[in-house]
Order: C-alpha cells, then structure tokens, then sequence
C-alpha cells in the first residue's frame, strides 16, 4: 500500500514487527501492547521505533513515550469507523505530538481530507489509484467552517477580521 | 432571513463539485457500492423501493420566497411535480435519478441550498421552531444558534463518522415546538441572572429504543456552546457503541453507563477546550445576527378593521381561531399552512403549491417561509389587515384546512408506499383518517390531538410521542397497526403507553374514532384536552372502547 | 463483496432475483442470460436454494449495473408468469398504492 506524506508519495522505510520478534536492523513499527510492556527499552534500538495504536484505546496512554516515537500509526478498520479522527486531534492538540501521526488501515481518498484536517500527516493509502488523487482530494475545499487546530482561519472569525480591515 | 456570503456560496459550489466526482466515480466503478453509499448518504441521497431519494436540508426551517421556487423547479425538473416536507425541517423528493443528482444539486446550491448531512453518520441538519423570531414567548431568535452550528457541524472532520447518526434541536420559547427532549442533543435557550445560556439535554431519541433525554447541565453560558457540543460529540466518537447498529445511538451510550457519567466524561473533556478555539464571544454572535435580515415591519395596531369585518364569515372565522397565533410585532400574525387537506398525503406540496406559497409569501409575508416538524408550512410575518386575502389565496391552493393541531392535522412518515425500511403503509392510512375526520365542527369539538403515524419502528412518523400513536408492523404479510397513547413532544416530553394488541389496517380507523369517541364522553368539559383527559384517567378507559366490537 | 445472504439461503417456491438499476433506482429483476429487465415477467425464476444462490451470486457480482440484490418469493400465474407474493413487492411492481400529488 503506498504511504503519502505531506502530499507526496514516499517510500515507506518502516517495517511492521510482530510482537515475539526481536526488532530489525530497520525502522519499526510495534504493537501497542508491546509498546506498553517493553517501555522504554525499545527506544534503545539504534533505528527510529513508531506504534500502530488501535482506535479501541486511549490515546492519552501514549503520553509517556511520544517524544521518542518516530510514528503513530492510527488505524481505520474501515472507512466508516472514525474513532482515529479524535484520537488524531487530541495527539496533536492536547498531547501536542509533532512526529509522523500516519493513517492505516481502509484509508480512502474520500476521507483524505478530513485525516489530514484532523492532524494526520502520513496516508498509507488503502489502493494504489487512490495515492494519485492525494493532491486534487487535499484540495477539494478552500474554506473550512471549524477549528481543528491546524491554525486555518475559520469564518465566524474571518468574517469578523473581514468587517474589522 | 441568514443571507449566504462568498463563503457559503464557495463551499457548496466545491461540494457540488466534490459530489459530482463521486458520482462519476461510482457510474465508472471506481467506487463501489459500500463506499458510496456513505458519501450519497451524507448528501441527502437514498436508495428506495422504486428510485434514489434526495432530501434537502432547510436549515432551521427557514425558506426564502426564491429557495422555495428552487424546490418547485426541482421537483419538475428532476422528479414528479411534488415534495414531501419531513419531521426535521427537510424536504424529500422520491423519483430523482442518480445521474441527475449533479445537475440537481447544482441547481439547488444556486439557491443557497444543498442535502448536506441530511443522512449518514455525522451531525444533522439542526432544527428549531418554526415560530423563531415571531412569536412573542421567545428571549432570543434561536436561528443565531442554529446557525453558528450547521457552520461547526458542516463537514467537520473530527464528527463526519460517528457511529451513528446525531440529531441536534433548539428552542428559546417557553412551549417547545421543536421537541428537543426527543433529539441526540436538545437546546432550552433560557435566562440566569441576566445571562443567556443553555439548559443540555441529552440522549432522546425514538426509534426501536425510545428515551426522553436527560439534563446534562441545566445553565450553559451562550459563549460555550460550540465547546460544549465539541466535548459531547468527542465522548459519544471515542466511546459511543459500533459493535450493533441499534445499540449505537448516543442514548444507549447515556443509558449505559450513566447520566452522571456520561455528564463527567463531557465536562472532563470540556474543561480542557472551553477556551480555545471554540469559545464564542458577543462579536462573533452578533457577526451571525448580522446576517439574519430582519423584515422591514410596518407599523401596524391589532386587530384591524379589515380583519374584524371578514370575521363575519364564519369558514374565515373557523380559520383564524385555528391556524393564526400571535405575533411579537404589533398588527402582525404568523399563520399556519396546512399541509394535511382532507384524503391528501400529510407533508406532500406540489410544485405548484410551493410556486404560490413563494408568490404569497413576497406579496403578504416579507418574503419568507418556514417548515415544521408537524409537516405544515408557516408564514413567520403577516399584516393581519392582510389575513382575509391571504385566507383566500390559501383556499384555492388548498393549503387553508382548519385542522392545524387537530386530529387530522397527521403526522405520517413516507411508509411501505416509498421506504425500503417501512413494515407497512402510513400514508393511506392518515388518508382515511381525514376522510372519517372532515367534518370541520366534529374535529374542533374534539380539539388538540396529535396522531403521529409510523411505517416502522424507526419512528420517523414520531409515533411514540403522538397523542395517539400509530405503528405499522407486519404479520404473515398483512399490515397491523400497533396504537399507543399518552405521548407528548413538547416541554412535558413523554412516550406513549401501549393500549393493546396491534389491529388489522382495516380496523384502525373505527379504532381511533371510538377511542376518540370515548375520549368526548368522558372529559369533564369540552375545556379538558385528549391528552389531558388520558393523563386523567389512564389508558384503560380507551382499552375498553378500543376493543369493544372486536 | 460476500454478502451475508450468500452463505445460507433457504427458498421455499419460486423465486426472482431483483434490484434497483445504479443509473435511476428503478426496480429490476435479473433475467436468465445475466441482464437485468424492468419487467418482472422478464425474470428468471429458480425453485431450489441452489440456484437461487448461483442467481443472487450473478447479481451480486453486478452491482455497477444493480445495486442492493436480494431474492424474492414470487407466485406463478395461470399464464406462467411470476407474480409478486407480498405487500413490498407488489408495491415495487406496481408503484406507490396512493395517487401521487398532482396527479390528475
């Protein structure tokens, strides 16, 4: 599945690791329950270590570990479960996390623009056709009703500034 | 009237685009069905028995002369030449093709209109009453509100996959016309203090589990609205139930595990946002204020002589005791539009209807409309010297039926005769309701009485709330009708009671009228309503009628 | 896309195939050549689950052209010709059982 970030499509250096393998000579990407029970340990490893955290569990158990983690990866079951768009808003606007908050999972091109709304950066499109449309999705809309932290001027505001020039 | 800006008209331009997209995706197979049907729901578009379904949001009820006239063109252009006006504010076209939706839409967005979020999963179009900024028992028009939530509500990103869909209503008058206490979120606007703020009512809703919603916070400052809704939303998103879709709705969410906790969950959450992004300050209330065009009223006295004088005919009299209340404006009136004629479908218009309403409202009403969930049309603004004409023009259109909160004033959901959900059909059965209930003398003797029907338990027909209520189930393929009573919509919200075994479709009228029946015999006098008659006596003196001859 | 009817499917007499055409939502039923029709009398009638599944299974793999198939009991008239057997299906023959608005 081809990873977007930003955008564009990039190569995605990341390996996904079971829990009773030991970590590759690679960037990782764990479990939750491993990333729970190891801790601290595994930021030991001389590659960048990231989580794919499942949208059943609270973010804010994440706290501890977000300095250090390469990325979160936040997973869409299917399109229509959207418990990861609150997950992905409190990482980055209440846990303040800046690293790479990346999709997985049933990621379509109809909902590219909410994910990267809601703070996601990294896309790992669900089908090949979809990685071309990033761009022309991202850019669906020019304006935006509500706030989401990602600092767009919003109208009950921009009309406000807008009578006030 | 909300006057759209450049911004407005910017997004539903990119959404008619956006949405053209996808049809020409789904046409070419690129999309298949499961990922289509969300983002045509969320535009409006079902599929039912015989064709696509578009429905049409009307914001907090309120229509322009111009928008109306956009739905009569939509209606002859892409459908059957008539509309069916909803439980929540919208209108529904029932013959529209997919590969016309485009163009429809297009149309309609010209207008300043759209079906967004009208279905799916997200919040949906937000309703109140259909009094607003009329009626002389409201402390703020509620629209203000209203609208500063379809803009926070409208695609947002975090609330666009809920696990189910999310009904919010508001009311700023003491008696609410916008049943809020059967809605995901209801909104009493009321004073403390001198403030204004919020009385947050939470998990009503009907359907297969019906529930009255619970006071979450009984004062919200007004500045917190947005901040608040943001935190209910988040606790419904993160932890509402998406194993089984009829466990789903925010009220099983509240049900289960408490008001009190659910109540912690959102102000925990709340506390951490009240002042960011959301907070609301006077400036940006009177922003959205400033964009509602208050009519150029006259200056006028009540009760006119023109009114007096046409009050000799006593077909106008009967009218204007039954469908004209109060206004706030001196020699100004709101009238109601009955949308139930006697043998019609409850809630239909033609094109042609909503051509002369459009015609009537700029000539008498300054140009506006509003729709209510009891399925009428409303103008919000007459001159009362103007009432006698307007009366006239309504006769011929058929639109000046005195039954407005009568028994033949129905509330009947589409049914088995358009809705691939429904058990059994609605529509014929209100249609024989308004035949055995024409006799103008007969239905104001009996009085206030609301009968709400439904095709099936989801209840769009708000059958648990009706005075009597009238469900649709389906026995070895023959139509039954289950009939409750005692239900109420309003500030006193309360379910109906059950009164027995479900009756053959058949039956259901003689039903009814011997339940009413006994209803005029034994209230203590004409001054004691149905409702409150039942409340009186409980529902066992009607089981007795009810069934009597069976 | 496996639906949910496709693994276990019981019929109990004659049975149709039918859907609502993607284009314009119009009723269709699915005739014996893999084509869909917008007249019943068109359809393919199948008596055992079996084939009732192999049609449904056809249909389903169709939903560019079809959407949202299922079987449906039909009755054989004296002239051979499937009839609908309940109330929804007589409905989606027939069209709605009032006269619509307008109409004169």
């Amino acid at each position: 599945m081809p990873l977007v970030k930003n955008g564009k499509p990039v190569a995605d250096p990341f390996v996904a690791v079971a829990d009773d393998a030991p970590l590759p000579d690679a960037p990782a990407l764990v479990s939750a329950d491993r990333l729970l029970k190891e801790g601290a340990a595994l930021f030991a490893h001389a590659y960048p270590v990231g989580v794919i955290w499942p949208n059943s569990k609270d973010v804010l158990q994440l706290e501890p570990f977000l300095a250090r983690l390469a990325v979160v990866a936040l997973v869409f079951p299917k399109f229509r479960d959207g418990r990861a768009y609150t997950q992905a808003r409190l990482l980055r606007e209440r846990l303040r996390y800046t690293g790479e908050l990346r999709a997985t999972g049933n990621v379509l091109r109809d909902q590219f623009l909410l994910m990267v709304r809601c703070g996601f950066d990294a896309l790992d499109v669900a089908k090949d056709a979809d990685a071309a449309a990033v761009e022309k999705e991202l850019h669906t809309y020019s304006v935006f009703y509500q706030p989401t932290g990602d600092g767009r001027p919003v109208p009950l505001r921009a009309r406000l500034a807008a009578r006030n020039v | 009237m909300y006057v759209y800006d450049e911004f407005d008209r910017t997004f539903l331009q990119e959404r008619v685009d956006e949405f053209r997209d996808q049809v020409r995706r789904r046409l070419s197979g690129e999309l298949n069905e499961e990922e289509f049907k969300p983002l045509r729901l969320m535009n409006g578009v079902y599929l039912q028995l015989h064709a696509y379904m578009l429905r049409i949001a009307i914001p907090y009820g309120t229509l322009s002369s111009d928008q109306l006239r956009a739905l009569a063109h939509v209606a002859r252009r892409y459908d059957r030449g008539y509309g069916h006006f909803t439980t929540r504010q919208n209108i529904q076209f029932n013959w529209i093709k997919l590969e016309e939706l485009p163009d429809a839409m297009a149309d309609l967005a010209r207008a300043g209109m759209h079906g967004l979020q009208t279905s799916g999963n997200c919040i949906r179009n937000t309703t109140t009453d259909q009094w607003a900024a009329a009626t002389p028992e409201e402390i703020e028009d509620p629209r203000l509100y209203a609208e500063i939530i379809r803009q926070w509500s409208t695609l947002h990103p975090e609330f666009t996959y809920l696990p189910r869909k999310f009904k919010i209503a508001i009311t700023a008058a003491k008696h609410d016309r916008a049943a809020i206490r059967v809605h995901d979120i209801g909104l009493r606007l009321h004073r403390r203090d001198g403030e204004t703020g919020f009385e947050v009512i939470v998990g009503g809703g009907l359907g297969r589990t019906p529930f009255i919603g619970k006071t979450i916070r009984e004062f919200l400052p007004r500045h917190d609205l947005l901040s608040y809704l943001e935190a209910v939303l988040r606790t419904y998103n993160a932890n509402g139930r998406r194993d089984n879709i009829y466990k789903a709705r925010i009220k099983i969410q509240v049900h289960e595990i408490g008001t009190e906790e659910f109540t912690r969950r959102v102000e925990e959450e709340w506390a951490q946002i009240k002042d960011g992004a959301l907070a609301l300050d006077d400036a940006a209330i009177d922003a959205i204020r400033a964009h509602f065009k208050e009519p150029d009223f006259a200056t006028l006295v009540d009760d006119p002589p023109e009114l007096e004088a046409a009050k000799a005919d006593p077909a106008f009299a009967r009218w204007h005791a039954n469908a004209v209340a109060p206004h706030r404006k001196p020699g100004h009136a709101i009238v109601t539009l009955s949308l139930k004629p006697v043998g019609g479908p409850p809630g239909d218009a033609t094109a042609e209807q909503m051509d002369a309403v459009a015609d009537l409202a700029d000539q008498y009403a300054y140009g506006e409309i509003r729709v209510a969930h009891e399925q009428n049309l409303t103008l919000p603004h007459v001159a009362q010297k103007d009432l006698p004409a307007l009366w006239r023009a309504l006769d011929v259109q058929g639109l000046a039926t005195p039954n407005i909160g009568l028994i033949s004033d129905i509330i009947a959901c589409p049914g088995l005769d358009y809705c691939s959900l429904a058990n059994a059909r609605s529509i014929p059965l209100a249609q024989d309701l308004t035949k055995r209930f024409a006799d103008n003398d007969r239905i104001a003797d009996i009085g206030r009485v609301h009968l709400n029907i439904s095709g099936c338990i989801n209840a769009c027909g708000h059958h648990h709330v009706g005075h009597i209520g009238i469900l649709g189930v389906e026995k070895q393929d023959q139509e039954f009708y289950q009939i409750t009573l005692g239900g109420k919509a309003n500030h006193k919200a309360r379910l109906g009671e059950l009164l027995g075994p479900a009756v053959p479709e058949s039956d259901v009228v003689d039903v009814v009228e011997r339940i009413l029946d006994a209803y005029v015999e034994l209230r203590t006098d004409p001054k004691e309503t149905f409702i409150a008659a039942v409340q009186r006596l409980g529902i066992e003196p009607f089981k007795e009628r009810a069934y009597a001859a069976r | 896309m496996t639906s949910p009817l496709q693994q276990k499917l019981k019929i109990t007499g004659p049975t149709v195939i039918t859907a609502n055409r993607l284009t314009d939502g119009v009723v269709v039923w699915l005739k014996a050549d893999g084509g869909w029709s917008a007249g019943l009398a068109d359809a393919a009638v199948v008596n055992t689950s079996d084939d009732a599944l192999k049609l449904l299974g056809v249909a389903n793999a169709d939903e560019n052209r079809a959407v949202g198939a299922y079987p449906a009991r039909v009755e054989i008239a004296a002239d051979g010709t499937p009839r609908p057997v309940n109330l929804r299906e007589r409905i989606r023959v027939g069209g709605p059982t009032i006269a619509l608005p307008g109409a004169a």
